[in-house]
């Protein structure tokens, strides 16, 4: 955005507490994407690209040690094909949807990141996965994703809940004396404005007591009505006027009038395949970029930082890097007619038919909601070792069930939506259980991982810098068997490890 | 609420299509369209049969994605919204909603709702970029521009090639995406040096792709999701005129 000055327009965002990022309206992730896409377009007319768009990747074919090409189905035929090259680059984005409710757009999967895991790329940080606070909440069992509302909402409105479950009564006739505003009475400094990962567990909290609101009771007030009293109506318009609009196209309710209804939402996930500094894995010639590697944000993402690596890793590092490694690599003449790439093919080919095969009773999608219900309650913004190992276990007993009593329509050579989501779901069931291993590992609390058996007496996170400073690195074994663990050490040289604090 | 929902099936390209009843039961208003979808084909799954085929992403009306001609209306009955974000509470109980794909040349059906609109990447393969090699990032603010002239080309850039515009016009034009794109970059001084070429090239292309010419109906300012104005449209055929009357052969 620019000012009246002409220059670009700053503001201040997630964690940040002066204004130095860059912005487009509400859009600014879009308008990057678009850039890219326009300059991606560019490449294709001068012929130095070529697309195949809708087609998925469904494996990796690696050669003598080396990422050589990858094997897809071609969503409109439904073939299974091949394509080789001398490096492989995903940026398949991240695996929120593991939870089956998130704010990540429908499409977004686990496929490619770990059927390269399969093939030997170390996944690392799985369970770092981010829940923002401020999301509209489910409205029904047919809920089939969530939406994100900016955080800055929680300036001016205030957080509550009835003491007591007050069945169906509408919030604006609970007099004050009824209201618990939680996070005001637990936070007295920070009331509303506590961090992400507080605002979202006790929201949690309270509607698993059963004083949760709206039509699922999974649900928060956020109340404008106190602002409105202070600032007047106009200027809380001029703050949050599309936000208020997008709710109410969402609700059906008025702000203005009724209290907003928030919720947390998964909405990014920090770990994902490992990398070096080159952005390459663990497989030679299998590069990862953006929210499909691990590399930049730690156990916590901040504000912005995904639309910057999503840029620093495309624009400016992979160009460099990906040449270095051509440069000094040698490669064996192979392409798609190579044993390996028939190989690949075939175990693909075979995993859809088998999909089909299983002519069960449940759809894919009740498995999916399934396993993200238990995600979601066992490995999702707080953890335990009980509900962890519990967790592992249903996940198994899910995924057999799917192999048996997924009921799949059509036929493989077509364009077949149900069969595209069933391959995504049966990797979503491999992944989860991985999740679940890694939380499990990591015995403090840091960042977005929560373990309640190790918090603060505040009920903050307890870090454990002495034994868990590194990054886990994951190597897959087979399915249902623990994988293999490797440890990267976190040095530090310059900066020494602190603990963020809020007070 | 009960509807009943008259959907198009067409199994391919070379199927010839038919609408096909379906009741949706217990609806309910807080649902959204897509979701009311998702309920109907997860019967039909659970039947056997072949659910509906319709694309969908973002679900949060920003990615383009989706879109059905909803009663005769492109992404349905409320201004300004794309399919993903109309709910069930547009709806009355007992209604009858016709659901069809967009119907163009230029996008030819894939299977139902789904229709391919590869058409739109190739008008911007034609001129829809600046052609500047991506580098270094640039010092912020090496490039003042003046508010008035950014939020114009912001207005442009909010289009999101959902396709709307073509299904809503009686000629299937594509003169509103079209311009949209042209104006995002053609009211930038980075896009100044193609400004006129670049439409030239982006219209052709978009003849070349059969979709029809413009003749002023409105019909897609009105679809539009993002509300993109005809205004573009206009100031587009300002730069086509210019380049054609007065400076034929000015540049490249």
């Amino acid at each position: 955005m620019r000012g009246a000055g002409r220059a670009l327009a700053n503001r201040s965002f997630g964690g940040a507490q002066v204004s130095r990022t860059f912005y487009a309206r509400g859009q600014t992730g879009q308008q990057l994407l678009l850039g890219a896409y326009q300059a991606l377009q560019r490449q294709v007319a001068a012929r130095k690209v070529q697309l195949f768009a809708r087609s998925e990747m469904l494996d990796l074919v690696v050669v003598e040690g080396k990422a050589r090409g990858i094997v897809v189905r071609d969503l409109v035929s439904g073939k299974v094909e091949s394509h080789s090259g001398h490096a492989v680059v995903l940026a398949t984005g991240g695996y929120s949807n593991v939870y089956f409710l998130s704010t990540n757009a429908k499409g977004c999967n686990v496929t490619a990141t770990w059927r390269a895991h399969k093939r030997g790329a170390a996944f690392a940080n799985p369970c770092f996965t981010q829940i923002h606070p401020t999301c509209i909440p489910p409205s029904g069992d047919y809920q089939s994703k969530l939406t994100l509302m900016s955080e800055s909402l929680r300036n001016d409105g205030r957080i509550w809940v009835p003491k007591s479950p007050v069945g169906s009564r509408a919030p604006n006739e609970i007099p004050e004396a009824e209201r618990d505003y939680y996070l005001e009475r637990l936070y007295p400094s920070f009331g509303n404005l506590s961090p992400r990962d507080i605002a979202s567990r006790r929201a949690k909290e309270v509607c698993d007591e059963g004083r949760g609101v709206g039509p699922t009771s999974t649900g928060v007030y956020l109340d404008f009505r106190d602002a409105i009293h202070r600032l007047g109506r106009k200027v809380i318009e001029e703050r949050y006027g599309n936000l208020f609009e997008i709710y109410q196209q969402i609700t059906g309710e008025d702000p203005y009038e009724v209290p907003m209804r928030i919720y947390p939402a998964p909405h990014y996930t920090m770990g994902g395949l490992w990398v070096d500094y080159n952005l390459m894995s663990t497989i030679p010639g299998l590069f990862v970029i953006g929210e499909a590697n691990f590399s930049d944000h730690g156990a916590n993402r901040l504000g912005a930082s995904a639309l910057m690596q999503g840029l620093a890793d495309g624009y400016f590092v992979l160009p460099y890097t990906i040449g270095d490694y051509l440069a000094q690599t040698d490669f064996d003449a192979i392409d798609e007619v190579h044993s390996a790439f028939r190989g690949v093919e075939q175990e693909v080919g075979a995993r859809v038919e088998k999909l089909l095969a299983a002519n069960g009773s449940r759809t894919v999608d009740s498995f999916h909601r399934t396993l993200g219900r238990l995600m979601w309650d066992r490995c999702g913004m707080s953890r335990n070792r009980a509900g962890l190992e519990d967790a592992m276990q249903q996940i198994g007993e899910l995924r057999d069930e799917y192999w048996n009593n997924v009921r799949v329509t059509g036929r493989a050579e077509d364009f077949n939506q149900s069969v595209e989501k069933a391959g995504r779901v049966a990797d979503f069931l491999e992944f989860a259980e991985l999740m679940c291993h890694d939380a499990l590992a990591r015995e403090e609390s840091c960042g977005a991982h929560f373990r309640e058996e190790y918090q603060t007496q505040e009920g903050e996170a307890k870090r454990d810098d002495e034994h868990y400073a590194y990054v886990a690195a994951w190597e897959f074994t087979e399915v249902g068997r623990p994988p293999r663990f490797h440890k990267e050490p976190m040095v530090f040289e310059y900066v020494a490890l602190a603990q963020r604090s809020y007070k | 609420m009960n509807l009943v929902l008259h959907v198009w099936r067409q199994a391919g390209p070379s199927d010839h299509g038919r609408f096909v009843r379906y009741e949706a039961k217990d609806v309910s208003p807080d649902m959204s369209f897509l979701e009311m979808l998702d309920v109907v084909n997860e019967e039909l799954i659970e039947k056997g049969e072949d659910a509906v085929a319709f694309e969908h992403d973002c679900r949060e009306g920003i990615c383009g994605t989706c879109g059905v001609v909803i009663n005769g209306s492109p992404h349905g009955p409320q201004r300004a919204v794309t399919t993903c974000q109309v709910h069930m509470r547009s709806f009355r109980d007992g209604d009858a909603i016709w659901i069809e794909p967009w119907r163009a040349k230029a996008f030819p059906v894939i299977k139902d709702l789904v229709v391919d609109r590869s058409a739109f990447d190739r008008i911007i393969e034609a001129g829809g970029y600046v052609s500047v090699r991506t580098g270094s990032a640039p010092d912020a603010n090496a490039i003042p521009i003046a508010k008035p002239s950014a939020e114009m080309a912001f207005d442009a850039a909010t289009c999101i090639g959902c396709g709307a515009c073509v299904a809503a016009c009686p000629n299937a034009s594509a003169m509103l995406f079209t311009s949209a794109k042209v104006s995002h970059l053609g009211l930038l001084p980075q896009g100044q040096p193609e400004r006129y070429s670049r439409a030239v090239r982006m219209v052709a292309q978009m003849d070349a792709e059969e979709f029809g010419s413009c003749t002023n109906h409105a019909e897609c300012q009105a679809a539009c999701p993002k509300d993109i104005s005809v205004d573009y449209i206009a100031r587009m055929n300002r730069d086509l005129i210019y380049t054609a009357v007065v400076s034929t052969g000015l540049e490249e």
